[in-house]
């Protein structure tokens, strides 16, 4: 019988290739589940949920609510942007705080990498990481292999290029080690000034021709430019960069063969992606907002079961 | 560990074929009745009864849907083992529908509380039945019986029913195992 490895998913370089082949079946499953006309099990009823976000999120948040609400599991939402942390309240005393109200399990966005790690050796709680600053982003990385294994059959032996800003994403580094670890290739492509000077030390090819990059790949992951985490001008203007690293209908046609296109969304149309290249039959973003609910359900679920009694 | 003989392939057979023909006798041509197989074990039954109804005795158009209980169970996190999910294949509605649930053997009646509450999401049945090879009496927790049953058996709580079926187990047998 099989359960997860760990206690808690603080990121995906915590877990094993058996615990993502564990998570996507169980994900499967709830896969039918959202899809019938009741789409709620009772699996969660005696389990209650903190989300604290102290950082903006709309569909991760909204994602894991969901996910939390069809199985049934009471659910807290906070937000920094109301809270106590203004008043100076640190961020284990915020936690134990929650937790004092028999809390079993928090789902934690911060601004901070590795919070969520700090997190999980001070509380009695399962953690699951949604986002720790330019750390890990574990869920995200989950729903786009189990998009891609959806799409393409299998993510082993696929190639796999993330293009854009991979200098401030958590996106990023987490899809890599999900997607390494499941056997797959992966190539980063961008700006040379928001490549990570040793990223290729991790094992992945780096290209800063995205032509090439898309002549190479199976499926492009394309990422949002993220300006709120630029101190410094990292290109000389958003339209330079479109003009090196946008794709577009044009461009996806000029190709050899028909690949595939990711986002994590938000999308800035027109910068990254066009729109007709996001609304195309190649993009599977909205399926990755479906595929990410059952995955997050699957998360939750399968950490639920290690909480004892 | 000693194990008996309960059923053997040629007893099954007979069973399997007077559970049809009574199923026959409640639901006449199947227009309005579903049959669902319960995860994991009671799907061989329901695609074993499926075949005869069809073939032996040509009902047409029969309705067969598998029914997984794990997410509706009442022992998750009590249990030591993690429950591990099967596949629900269910291609239709069961709205206003005679739903006959089939599973080989009944126990506590606990799955059949979860397949109870699994089956809502679903639709509204009109009516649902239930139809098992094996009833265990005296050991139900639940006030859950059986409308067609193949065979009843007193087993004390150390023994365990352990039903095998030719597609999974390669053979059609039932032994009571003594643990």
């Amino acid at each position: 019988m099989s359960e997860l490895s760990v206690n808690h998913l603080l990121g995906i370089k915590y877990l094993n290739k058996k615990d993502i082949k564990l998570i996507f079946e169980t994900a499967d499953h709830f896969k039918e589940v959202i899809n019938r006309p009741i789409k709620k099990v009772p699996s969660l009823r005696d389990i209650t949920i903190a989300n604290l976000f102290f950082e903006n999120s709309t569909r991760t948040k909204l994602s894991f609510e969901l996910a939390e609400k069809r199985l049934s599991a009471d659910v807290l939402n906070f937000s920094s942007a109301q809270s106590s942390v203004k008043k100076g309240e640190t961020l284990i005393d915020t936690v134990n705080n929650i937790l004092s109200m028999k809390v079993d399990m928090v789902v934690m966005r911060h601004p901070n990498p590795g919070a969520g790690v700090f997190l999980s050796k001070h509380v009695k709680a399962s953690i699951i990481n949604a986002g720790d600053g330019a750390h890990e982003h574990p869920t995200q990385a989950l729903l786009d292999s189990y998009s891609i294994r959806e799409k393409l059959g299998e993510v082993k032996g696929k190639k796999i290029v993330i293009v854009g800003d991979i200098l401030h994403s958590r996106v990023a580094l987490s899809n890599i080690f999900a997607l390494q670890l499941q056997g797959a290739e992966v190539m980063v492509c961008g700006p040379k000034t928001l490549l990570p000077k040793y990223i290729g030390k991790l094992g992945v090819k780096v290209e800063t021709d995205l032509r090439k990059a898309l002549n190479w790949c199976d499926v492009a992951n394309m990422l949002r430019v993220q300006n709120e985490r630029m101190d410094i001008s990292y290109f000389p203007s958003t339209r330079e960069y479109t003009q090196q690293f946008g794709v577009t209908k044009a461009l996806l046609n000029s190709l050899d063969k028909k690949i595939t296109i990711m986002h994590p969304g938000p999308i800035n149309r027109g910068v990254e992606i066009t729109s007709d290249v996001a609304d195309s039959d190649q993009a599977i973003i909205l399926d990755q907002v479906q595929n990410g609910v059952a995955v997050r359900m699957a998360v939750i679920y399968l950490l639920a079961s290690k909480i004892k009694q | 560990m000693s194990q008996k003989v309960l059923l053997n392939a040629k007893a099954i057979n007979i069973i399997l074929h007077r559970l049809a023909c009574q199923l026959i006798e409640g639901h006449h041509d199947f227009s309005n009745t579903v049959l669902i197989g319960l995860q994991p074990r009671g799907v061989f039954l329901a695609s074993r009864l499926a075949k005869i109804l069809s073939e032996d005795y040509k009902i047409k158009d029969i309705k067969l849907g598998l029914l997984d209980i794990t997410f509706f169970r009442d022992d998750f996190r009590r249990s030591d083992k993690p429950l591990e999910a099967n596949a629900t294949k269910i291609n239709f509605l069961v709205e206003d529908k005679n739903v006959v649930f089939i599973d080989d053997v009944l126990y506590t009646g606990r799955s059949i509380r979860a397949a109870l509450t699994a089956i809502q999401s679903f639709g509204r049945p009109k009516e649902i039945e239930l139809l098992t090879l094996i009833d265990r009496r005296f050991s139900r927790h639940l006030p859950i019986q059986p409308n067609y049953r193949g065979r009843q058996v007193d087993v004390i709580n150390n023994e365990k029913v352990k039903v095998n079926w030719m597609e999974q187990d390669g053979e059609d047998s039932v032994y009571l195992i003594e643990k």
